[in-house]
């Protein structure tokens, strides 16, 4: 029979390996589900992979874009990454994402129609705390009141959502919209657009901002105490207590920063891509990231190429939909089974397998 | 009045079994010992199986077996994922309602707004007029009252029954119930899928009974209410029950002003059952006597055994 073997390390090849046939598993996988939805297999997913960055029809258009949709995964998943190393679940990214833009947004309608220098910069600031701000209530209710933070913070999205729904068609309505729902254009004035930074390239602050985050998680990792804090509330929670970690304070910390980049993630996208606040303007980043940190195993570096590979299946996946007609929800159920192949292949990392034989007792 | 006690009540009821259904199923998982996440998308591949399969069938009670089966054969890969491949609960919960919500909605394409069976009500019309308990108690459709009766059952099971004590021995220690020569592995896989189905069949009320249509992500968070809900009632099937009643009569009675059109925001109204549940989930946890020991010992930790 099959037994595993607990290694006491986890397998180092594996630990690479796994996400990279993850990935092959999840194509073949894909491609039946394709298969099943009567679509050619091999067809959709070359649309999704290869051609959004090698088809000289659609690379034009979906190079920049590679960028434009990692920049809020990469900037997402880097903050959770910390909390879930230190067994800190924040999976309401979503809520302090949306909460972020809204009160960026805000601070740039605040100052409609200045084109002040320092406007954009408020705003990120300003989306940045917003962030914060909704990331404290779990923080301060688990460390307080030692209350569930992945139920308190997934549950607050849905607040979020309520009060982007509310600023769409009321306290932050474009007042020259004919009574429309959504707010002003903040990406087509100067002084509250978050623009490309370098022409055709999809560049812009936010995704700056998330590679000035990829090169700050990767020292505070390897390089900090507080990294070595974090890996050690989570392996050894106890050795941690007693070697003097303050856990409230790692808590505070974690979640603190994984709402701060969920928030200005917010922010760049209603200053950018998005252009506006407008009902519907989350488009679940903030959910997809989870999958992106997973992937890219809670590692800074891994998490950059996680994050590009998740924004090659949403660009490749709108391109399948348009050009073969494949549901829009079916990329996520693709993105879905991507983490559970991933989950799934662990087991060759931490586990030896081994066969052995009854031996009778 | 702007708010007819006796429609509140009805509508408490209905909207209170879906989570009911979810929560219970959940209490079962976790009391062995699980914590399983993917209660949302268990719900809503329960919601989209039932819908499709009572509109082709034109039978609504295969539909509510169809939202079983959709929620249990997600929860098997939950299952397989956890018990046999030792993959962490937390992260694989989640997957579980990512790629649910998303299958779910592939599935769905195309249902929304098709025509559905009428639902059985087991009483018989007359009794539905009598003043006050006629609405409240005679006029729903019979799953209402199987969600009740699960109640009681699973309560009966789990505190006077061998099967519950040795799912509860699983939950608080499982290595020492395997030294006892309990399957583990097995009892741990059986509640999962028991879960599942329980989720499957309140996402499939939703869709079949209280909805009566298919629309995308219909669950909007229901589950994670429910996941709240075992929470809140410290693990006791009663207290669960409570729970979903409470959360039923705060959903309704939003939805009730909101058309009444008060003088409250409608953000704040469409966000209240979510800002309710945190407020009692934080009364809850912060009772230190009370919280921290019901929880089951296991719940969520790794079981492997090397012999």
């Amino acid at each position: 029979m099959i037994a595993l073997e607990k290694r006491p390390q986890p397998a180092r090849g594996w630990v690479i390996g796994a996400p990279l046939l993850a990935v092959v598993l999840t194509m073949i996988a894909g491609g039946i589900m394709f298969a099943a939805l009567g679509k050619d297999p091999v067809g959709a997913i070359r649309i999704i992979f290869w051609d959004p960055l090698f088809s000289e029809q659609f690379s034009g258009y979906s190079r920049p874009q590679l960028l434009v949709k990692a920049g809020p995964l990469i900037l997402i998943a880097i903050g959770l990454s910390l909390g879930f190393r230190a067994g800190i679940w924040n999976i309401g990214a979503e809520g302090q994402y949306i909460v972020g833009a809204l009160c960026g947004a805000a601070f740039g309608l605040a100052f409609w129609p200045s084109t002040h220098p320092l406007i954009f910069p408020g705003m990120v600031l300003a989306g940045l705390l917003g962030g914060v701000l909704w990331a404290m209530i779990p923080a301060l209710l688990r460390v307080y009141a030692r209350t569930n933070e992945i139920l308190v913070s997934l549950l607050l999205v849905y607040v979020a959502e309520a009060m982007l729904a509310s600023a769409a068609t009321g306290w932050l309505r474009n007042p020259e919209g004919a009574g429309f729902p959504g707010s002003r254009n903040l990406a087509r004035h100067a002084g509250t657009d978050n623009p490309e930074l370098i022409a055709g390239t999809g560049m812009h602050w936010g995704v700056l901002a998330a590679f000035v985050a990829v090169i700050m998680a990767y020292v505070i990792m390897t390089r900090h105490v507080l990294g070595y804090q974090i890996r050690l509330a989570g392996q050894a929670p106890r050795a941690a207590r007693f070697g003097g970690v303050n856990a409230g304070r790692l808590v505070i910390l974690c979640m603190g920063v994984s709402g701060a980049l969920a928030g200005m993630a917010g922010l760049f996208e209603v200053a950018g891509p998005a252009g506006r606040i407008s009902i519907d303007f989350n488009v679940g980043y903030g959910f997809t990231a989870i999958i992106v940190a997973f992937l890219g195993r809670l590692n800074p570096i891994g998490i950059l190429l996680a994050g590009l590979l998740l924004a090659l299946t949403f660009i490749g996946g709108e391109l399948a939909q348009l050009m073969l007609g494949i549901p829009a929800p079916a990329i996520q159920a693709f993105q879905g089974m991507l983490l559970f192949f991933l989950l799934a292949l662990d087991v060759l990392a931490n586990y030896r397998v081994k066969l052995k034989r009854r031996v009778a007792a | 009045m702007i708010v007819d006690p006796v429609t509140l009540m009805v509508a408490l009821i209905t909207v209170a079994t879906p989570v009911l259904l979810a929560a219970i199923g959940e209490l079962v998982v976790e009391k062995a010992g699980v914590l399983n996440l993917g209660v949302e998308g268990m719900m809503i591949m329960g919601a989209v199986c039932g819908f499709v399969v009572a509109h082709h069938s034109g039978s609504a009670a295969v539909g509510f077996a169809a939202g079983m089966a959709g929620g249990a054969a997600l929860a098997m890969l939950f299952a397989v994922l956890t018990q046999l491949l030792m993959a962490n609960q937390v992260a694989s919960g989640l997957a579980l309602t990512l790629f649910g919500l998303g299958l779910a909605a592939l599935i769905g394409v195309g249902y929304g707004g098709r025509d559905l069976p009428a639902v059985y009500r087991p009483f018989p019309e007359v009794w539905h007029d009598i003043a006050v308990i006629g609405p409240i108690v005679f006029s729903h459709s019979a799953l209402v009252y199987v969600a009740l009766l699960l109640v009681v059952a699973v309560w009966l099971v789990l505190t006077r029954t061998r099967i519950g004590l040795v799912l509860r021995a699983v939950g608080e220690n499982h290595d020492a119930a395997h030294a006892l020569g309990y399957k583990v592995v097995r009892i741990r896989i059986a509640a999962i899928l028991f879960g599942g189905a329980c989720a499957g069949l309140g996402g499939a009320f939703l869709s079949v009974v209280r909805v009566q249509n298919w629309l995308e992500g219909m669950t909007a968070g229901a589950g994670w209410i429910a996941l709240a809900l075992v929470v809140f009632a410290a693990w006791k099937p009663w207290r669960v029950l409570l729970g979903a009643w409470l959360f039923g009569g705060i959903a309704a009675l939003q939805l009730r002003l909101q058309a009444a059109e008060v003088g409250v925001p409608v953000a704040l109204l469409d966000a209240s059952p979510y800002l309710i549940t945190i407020i009692v989930l934080v009364i809850i946890s912060s009772d230190r006597s009370r919280a921290a020991l019901n929880a089951p010992a296991m719940l969520g930790r790794i079981f492997h055994t090397s012999g």
